[in-house]
């Protein structure tokens, strides 16, 4: 089997959500790992890999790949006989489809924006901007209030198994629960309950793992 | 004979426009359903049903209903293989894979900062909502710079993900029309080489040619 290397960053969200997709699938993967400080990402080198200058990047053999979700979702369709299943097998496409879109175009933006005033201004010495964090505590309020339906019919967001969908919130998610927006999610049972149980992981703890070195 | 699927949105909306794009490349009979938002037909319980974050489009078929416009895009070209253009999402993995990618790199990328000047320079004066300036000047830099990646990779490729086009560079259509043809920003992507040709390419489509028709058609009296 062709190796798998992931270029990226242990600390970037976007790559823990490929980090997490491997654990999963108990694929063995190297990490080439891309120095952000340094500014490496928006060089010549990189961005062969990746003209947007982000990570992570994915190859695979032959194969290179950017954009997280682009990449998980190879990863669950490359290998459907490796660890957990990832996707809704035996089960309709489409609310795996519609979920994944959710979380990416509604949840990602208000999530990250939080996680940016909230938890990287203060390590980078920067200051909060306590407007942004109002404005971006009651969008997501809103869209955890349509999770919290939507979970009360749904074990998980897409079915009832534990996919891509759920997998995609694991790096935001993980941060919001160390700040103040902690109390969206305990105000509603369903998303706390779902939040609890999908972080409580094994393979997301291996994730977690790779912070402490 | 198979019942035209239904799609729920006013022919305006950019999001619903990607989705007539796809299903008249893919050959697929359709309804659409226009939506009356400013009397508020999004926000009703009977919408909120299929479209709980209330917003368009809406999409139902025999099976199922769904909406985020990219997934009704990918579900349409997952359902029906062999209709029309059968490689708008790939017929191999590795194609698919590579589709995939610039189709996240246009949500992720290019949607937020052409979304914003679209409805800064095209829909708020109509709605009467005053310009900010501020917020222009931010989003035409971002665009810029997301330009500059298309720019090079264009002059590498025919379209984003390879040879053909595909459901990624599809994706674009709407707000890219909206720019050239609604504001006076347009040169933002006609002045780029390869930008500019590969928006000549896929806006002559007949597929977005209809498209454009049938928006053309909600303001003859």
């Amino acid at each position: 089997m062709a190796g798998i290397k992931v270029h990226g960053s242990v600390f970037s969200t976007a790559t823990q959500r490929v980090f997490a997709s491997l654990y999963e699938k108990e694929l063995e993967y190297e990490l080439v790992p891309v120095d952000m400080k340094a500014g490496e990402h928006k060089k010549e080198a990189f961005l062969s890999l990746n003209p947007f200058g982000q990570v992570p990047v994915l190859e695979h053999g032959d194969q290179k790949l950017f954009e997280s979700r682009a990449i998980t979702q190879y990863i669950a369709q490359e290998f459907p006989d490796k660890g957990t299943q990832l996707t809704c097998p035996g089960k309709p496409i489409a609310p795996l489809l519609v979920w994944k879109e959710v979380e990416a175009l509604q949840f990602d933006p208000p999530s990250s924006k939080l996680n940016w005033e909230l938890v990287y201004k203060p390590m980078f010495g920067m200051t909060t901007d306590p407007a942004a964090v109002e404005e971006n505590e009651a969008k997501l309020a809103k869209i955890l209030d349509v999770y919290e339906a939507r979970l009360s019919q749904s074990k998980y967001l897409a079915c009832d198994s534990f996919t891509l969908v759920d997998l995609h919130h694991l790096p935001n998610i993980n941060l919001l629960l160390g700040t103040p927006v902690k109390k969206l999610f305990d105000a509603r049972p369903h998303v706390s309950a779902w939040a609890a149980d999908i972080t409580s992981r094994p393979a997301w703890a291996k994730v977690l793992a790779l912070l402490k070195h | 004979m198979a019942t035209p699927v239904k799609v729920y949105g006013p022919p305006l909306s950019t999001a619903v426009c990607r989705v007539v794009a796809c299903l008249l490349e893919k050959d697929v009979e359709f309804q659409l359903i226009s939506l009356n938002m400013a009397k508020g037909d999004h926000k009703k319980p009977d919408f909120l049903k299929i479209q709980p974050f209330g917003q368009v489009p809406a999409f139902q078929d025999e099976k199922i209903s769904l909406f985020e416009s990219r997934a009704i895009c990918r579900y349409v070209c997952e359902n029906y293989p062999e209709k029309g253009n059968k490689g708008l999402f790939g017929t191999n993995p590795l194609a698919k894979a590579s589709i995939d990618q610039w189709l996240e790199a246009e949500g992720q990328s290019f949607n937020p900062p052409s979304s914003a000047l679209v409805f800064q320079l095209a829909l708020a004066p109509r709605m009467n909502i005053k310009q900010d300036e501020g917020v222009i000047k931010q989003n035409e830099e971002k665009l810029a710079k997301v330009l500059d990646v298309y720019e090079k990779r264009l002059g590498e490729s025919r379209f984003l993900a390879g040879d053909e086009f595909s459901l990624a560079d599809l994706s674009h259509l709407p707000n890219a029309h909206y720019l050239v043809n609604a504001t006076d920003r347009g040169e933002i992507l006609t002045s780029r080489d390869n930008v500019g040709r590969w928006w000549g390419e896929i806006s002559n489509r007949d597929s977005w040619k209809k498209v454009v028709d049938m928006q053309k058609q909600q303001h003859s009296p």
